[in-house]
């Protein structure tokens, strides 16, 4: 198991950021793209991070479990996370996370039997101002959402 | 009214160094070296200002610089807090996707008044697209001359780097934040020592939130006193108030701090549908609930909010109107905590499970006479008894809520249903 080359310049690039003794600071970001490249995080994929950064497995394990984006299990083509907090909701976030829930077949936390979508419930983004709104794929934020605009990009997803 | 960090904006058009420029950016970084301001004198400044930290706390900027060791010849770094994710509170990202270099800009004159060599920018990890910018914004400022080596020719050097976190609350806190720079699990430690003696990697460190260090370039170059007239005695300046919930135009509205509460809300448009304004939290959910009424005689300054029982926090105004019903909107606040413990104190790792649980069963017609007592009771041993301010910000809603509300809640109980018609 390795990482692709463009991958580990994106991870050197991180570890440049830090003092020179202090390489495991780019582990949050090394996982990230790691996640990027593989879709989830896999026991060797963090192996192989840990080794990179010359940190335990345990260590790493560590960091991927706590913060909530990364994906110890194997996700669908599309992760959407919808956040429910309470400004969200005040704004029909709930509305939406029905529509998504009917449209796709699934529930929160689950994927769709074809793999290609995965739904779940986030915590505050720091975007209220534009709710209801959700994350796909953890880089793109999409808001202002209704029924039409859920329906509007779902369809330009392949 | 008077704008700083939002001033002459156009959306996602004019974020760009040459903008930033063109609106009389990096004059008050020229300013400093063309003048030979020392390091005392932009403190004295900052000081005058009577500037607050934006990120919640409040505590004063000025003190907070003076507290860095000043002949400490070793490693120090500068942090800014850009980890946005108080429920309500989205300033920062429009800070930093619009006008990033007003950050970079206050960020240098901090370093510089502080004698820093290196600083770090902790970006929530959910704005990935934040990100993506401010390392664009970092590679300008690096090649006009802004950051690196010798800045502008005045022999001050210093270095800055963006560093993406990937979804835990809890790096809010300035001391979990540190420990995730490090490369580890985002769990608080415990104070004494402060970062300004111990901070990231063990080095005297100084960490303020993104609002803080943007509003530093307007201070330098009008003076700490023109700033601090903007808002009033012990609140100086703006402030940018992120209004969400059922308003018409929910949104970042920049104005003076003491701005009464009526005017905000007409500035966001008015509540939605013309409907009543049932409840506020003014300062992030993390912050005590103030019903509608006492809301509307409100101004928006720290002292005024905290008279009032609540606080200003980070600026996040979550407007509720008559429908919603409390025990459900506390119910989605309490699991919120809950879920972002960092699980590192039992009183907070239990008790907001605990108080979860509880709000949960009431909401759905199970809860029990004794429920409300019980739940100020364990707000009451949370608070005060953690490490950090999650215990006491997963407390204190749950404490207003109920003692503001409490016919509501006992109605749940009483009548296992819920005493607003058709709450959402």
């Amino acid at each position: 198991m390795t990482l692709s080359a463009e991958s580990l310049v994106k991870i050197d690039r991180e570890i440049a950021k830090y003092p020179a003794d202090q390489k495991q600071s780019a582990v949050m970001s090394a996982l990230r793209i790691a996640q990027m490249e593989k879709g989830w995080l896999a026991p060797e994929t963090i192996a192989f991070v840990a080794k990179y950064l010359e940190m335990e497995s345990i260590a790493v394990y560590e960091v991927a479990s706590f913060y909530n984006m990364y994906d110890l299990k194997p996700v669908g083509k599309y992760k959407i996370t919808l956040c429910t907090n309470l400004p969200c909701a005040l704004s029909g976030a709930n509305d939406i996370g029905g529509y998504l829930k009917g449209k796709l077949g699934i529930g929160f936390n689950e994927t769709t039997p074809d793999g290609k979508y995965t739904l779940k419930e986030g915590e505050c983004f720091g975007a209220c101002g534009e709710a209801p709104l959700f994350i796909l794929n953890n880089v793109k934020m999409c808001g202002s959402l209704t029924p039409a605009e859920v329906d509007k990009i779902l369809a330009e997803l392949e | 009214m008077e704008q700083i960090l939002l001033k002459g904006l156009d959306g996602d058009r004019t974020w760009r160094l040459a903008d930033y420029e063109k609106r009389g950016g990096y004059a008050a970084l020229r300013k400093i070296f063309d003048e030979k301001m020392t390091p005392e004198q932009v403190i004295d400044e900052v000081k005058k200002s009577a500037l607050r930290g934006r990120g919640g706390a409040g505590f004063p900027t000025g003190l907070k610089w003076s507290f860095m060791p000043k002949n400490y010849t070793g490693a120090k770094y500068l942090v800014c807090n850009t980890d946005e994710g108080e429920p309500g509170t989205f300033k920062d990202r429009d800070i930093m996707r619009y006008n990033p270099h007003m950050l970079i800009e206050g960020m240098i004159i901090a370093a510089y008044a502080m004698g820093i060599p290196v600083g770090y920018n902790y970006i929530h990890g959910e704005i990935w697209e934040v990100y993506e910018r401010a390392e664009e914004a970092i590679d300008e400022a690096r090649a006009a001359g802004y950051l690196g080596n010798n800045i502008l020719g005045s022999g001050f050097s210093f270095q800055l780097h963006n560093h993406h976190g990937y979804g835990a609350y809890i790096c809010g806190e300035e001391t979990a934040l540190l420990e995730s720079i490090e490369g580890k699990k985002g769990q608080p430690r415990f104070k004494p020592p402060f970062p300004a003696s111990f901070g990231l990697y063990g080095k005297p460190t100084t960490i303020n939130n993104t609002e803080t260090f943007a509003s530093v370039p307007w201070i330098i170059l009008n003076g700490g006193e023109k700033y601090q007239a903007l808002g009033k005695p012990n609140n100086g300046g703006t402030k940018i108030f992120s209004v969400s919930g059922h308003v018409n135009r929910p949104g970042n509205y920049e104005v003076s701090l003491g701005t009464p509460f009526a005017k905000l809300l007409e500035m966001a448009g008015g509540m939605r549908g013309g409907r009543k304004l049932k409840a506020c939290i003014p300062g992030g959910s993390s912050m005590p609930v103030l019903t509608g009424e006492v809301m509307m005689e409100l101004d928006m300054d720290y002292d005024s909010i905290a008279k009032a029982g609540s606080y200003l926090g980070s600026g996040a105004v979550i407007i509720m109107d008559e429908t919603v019903c409390m025990v459900k909107a506390l119910q989605r606040l309490a699991y919120f905590y809950y879920e972002e413990s960092c699980g590192q104190c039992t009183p907070c790792r239990e008790g907001t499970g605990w108080m979860h649980r509880m709000i949960d069963r009431i909401e759905s017609g199970k809860g029990r006479n004794e429920d409300l007592d019980l739940l100020l009771n364990l707000s009451d041993n949370i608070q005060g008894r953690t490490i950090c301010a999650l215990g006491d910000a997963a407390a204190m809603p749950v404490r207003s809520f109920v003692k503001t509300f409490r016919d509501e809640f006992q109605y749940h109980i009483d009548h296992m249903k819920c005493m607003v018609p058709a709450s959402s």
